[in-house]
């Protein structure tokens, strides 16, 4: 059977014939990344004020004046609480990509060096999980354990734990034949610590890489849901969050409806070029 | 005469094996699938008798009767096997919260749903392939669609529709903002669920293309006098829509999510906003069922795609 049903769709692109990316490119997306995370770690350095700070007065102002990106329908300052948004919108993606990886990484070395039943076992159930449809997998997990931002990070690491399982389970597959474990265990080395020392870090590359692709998906897909209404509750500055309480007032302020959904595409392109840069030079490096 | 009964019978393993392995598997995702769908409704925290109920006040007796009717007295195992058996009759059960069965609630909604699905899909195509094969191996044009092809992939569809409505709805007026069954209304919505299609399908497409094209075939179609644009067409464009028949898998996925969000931001009806109001009301069955009928889908368009396979790629037939 060769269904390929990558979890990760970005991960089919880039084979083949190569183009080295314009580097100019990569490097303001690094540089974005970069202020990303400094603005996530440190709000206050870029944003005065608070993000909850309401005025009735100088409701959906346009941008320009004391507001550079205007206000939202409560008089609050969007600029202030874009920046205050980045902390929680960032840690969505990296927490359910995190989540993902540690457990996908644990089910595809148990079912790699676990024996043969657990093995097919295991990697039926994934072959299962990535066919039926991630978002709706994601609206199942809190169909039953009820939205929150926290309940939404766990549904996103859900459904995108198989295929980080299977990419592992078959880099281990890979490595565990190598001349350089075989070395290993002629020289005496515990199972524990061929996996440590061997394994783990010589499948890292390759899955940091997806990982890191991914991180701009389950971006994508935590703001959708809190856009649904499933994560973070209205008054949290949280992007998606931001334009799903905004959505009566679009037809009146346009910047209600931009400047939020510019946040979350900016960041989620950063990551995806750093990324595929990223995923090039593993691939050239290891073929 | 063994000699050509030998080689037959194996020709014939080699194509029905594949195919009886294939089947195998999609009975076990759908299987996976239903049984992902039961171990939902009984993993929930709280009786699923208090979640049937919902918020309505009920007597003893009415209880004991609701108990009865869905078997919840009966073991788990015994609860299982009915609930196979019922989905093997094709009935997905009672929604909790609308007074109908989840079949027909979804029935009710899916037309709206496939209008939109496919006519994204139909624009995705038409668009890709036109941009890929005009794009594909020139300098130019091909990084100049690729860096918007990186935007169309990292952009939210929840936010690609909400700037198609602020533009053309608020802003110019040309389309209607919500709801609405004519032609006109489909057009903003599927546009928005087509973006990240077109983006994948053309970066695949185009490599595709792009490996083909230095093929050596192509050098002879060339020396024949063909033009650029036929050869692109006639000889290569086959040969690399086969990779992108990996994208199905995805494409099912996306379609699907994409409808939960494409029709909440649209306010349009559809098994989007069904399941979205379900996962709202902790109306279980109704989520279950439209997890089920996804993966349906997702079995039966794998299986039309090996059938696709052989008619792209005559190499296959013989095999």
């Amino acid at each position: 059977m060769t269904t390929s049903t990558l979890a990760a769709p970005a991960v089919v692109v880039g084979r083949g014939r190569r183009r080295r990316a314009p580097r100019a490119g990569v490097w303001a997306a690094a540089a974005f990344l970069l202020a990303v995370t400094v603005i996530a770690v440190a709000p206050g350095l870029v944003a005065h004020g608070s993000p909850d700070l309401t005025d009735a007065v100088a409701a959906l102002r346009p941008p320009g004046g004391g507001h550079p990106l205007g206000t939202d329908a409560n008089g609050r300052d969007m600029f202030t609480r874009i920046v205050y948004g980045t902390r929680p919108s960032v840690l969505a993606g990296l927490a359910a990509t995190a989540i993902a990886v540690t457990g996908g990484t644990l089910v595809g070395l148990l079912a790699a060096l676990g024996g043969r039943v657990l093995d097919e076992v295991a990697m039926r159930l994934v072959d299962i999980l990535l066919s039926l449809p991630g978002l709706l997998l994601a609206l199942l997990v809190i169909a039953i354990v009820g939205p929150g931002t926290l309940n939404a990070v766990f549904a996103i690491a859900a459904y995108t734990l198989p295929g980080y399982a299977r990419l592992v389970r078959a880099q281990t597959m890979v490595i565990r034949r190598s001349g350089y474990v075989e070395a290993a265990v002629s020289l005496g080395l515990t199972r524990a610590g061929i996996i440590t020392r061997h394994v783990l870090p010589n499948a890292f590359a390759p899955l940091l890489v997806v990982a890191t692709i991914e991180v701009g998906t389950a971006l994508v897909a935590a703001s959708s849901l809190s856009f649904l209404g499933l994560g973070p509750k209205p008054p949290a500055p949280e992007w998606g969050a931001m334009l799903s309480a905004g959505r009566d007032y679009f037809s009146v302020a346009w910047w209600v409806a931009v400047f939020p959904g510019l946040a979350i595409t900016l960041t989620v392109l950063s990551v995806t070029v750093v990324g595929r840069h990223l995923q090039r030079r593993v691939e050239g490096r290891l073929s | 005469m063994t000699a050509v009964a030998v080689p037959a019978t194996r020709a014939r393993a080699r194509v029905v094996r594949p195919a009886l392995v294939r089947l195998g598997t999609s009975v076990l995702v759908l299987w996976g699938a239903v049984t992902v769908a039961f171990a939902g409704l009984h993993l929930t925290p709280g009786n699923v008798v208090d979640l049937l109920i919902g918020s309505s006040t009920v007597t003893p007796e009415v209880r004991a009767r609701i108990i009865a009717d869905y078997g919840l007295d009966r073991p788990l195992p015994a609860q299982y096997a009915a609930y196979l058996g019922r989905v093997l009759h094709g009935d997905l059960g009672q929604s909790y919260q609308l007074h109908q069965s989840v079949a027909s609630a979804i029935g009710e909604q899916v037309g709206s749903s496939v209008q939109l699905m496919l006519a994204s899909f139909a624009l995705a195509v038409v668009v890709s392939v036109t941009v890929a094969v005009l794009t594909a191996g020139r300098r130019w044009a091909r990084a100049v669609f690729s860096a918007i092809e990186l935007i169309g992939i990292s952009i939210p569809s929840f936010w690609a529709g909400i700037l198609l409505l602020t533009v053309f709805s608020f802003g110019l007026g040309i389309f209607p903002a919500t709801g609405g069954d004519g032609p006109e209304s489909l057009v903003l919505p599927s546009v928005a669920m087509a973006i990240p299609v077109i983006a994948m399908l053309t970066q695949v497409l185009r490599e595709g293309l792009e490996l083909t094209l230095e093929e050596p075939f192509v050098l002879t179609a060339r020396s024949r006098g063909m033009s650029d644009l036929g050869v692109r067409l006639r000889h290569a464009l086959r040969h690399a829509l086969l990779p992108t028949v990996t994208l199905a898998g995805w494409l099912v996925s996306f379609l699907f999510g994409g409808a939960v969000i494409i029709e909440s931001v649209f306010s349009r009806q559809g098994i989007g906003r069904l399941t979205l109001a379900a996962v709202g009301n902790k109306d279980l069955p109704v989520v279950m069922g439209v997890v089920l009928i996804a993966s349906l889908l997702y079995v039966v368009i794998n299986i039309l795609l090996d059938l696709l396979y052989l008619a792209i790629d005559p190499r296959l037939r013989g095999a």
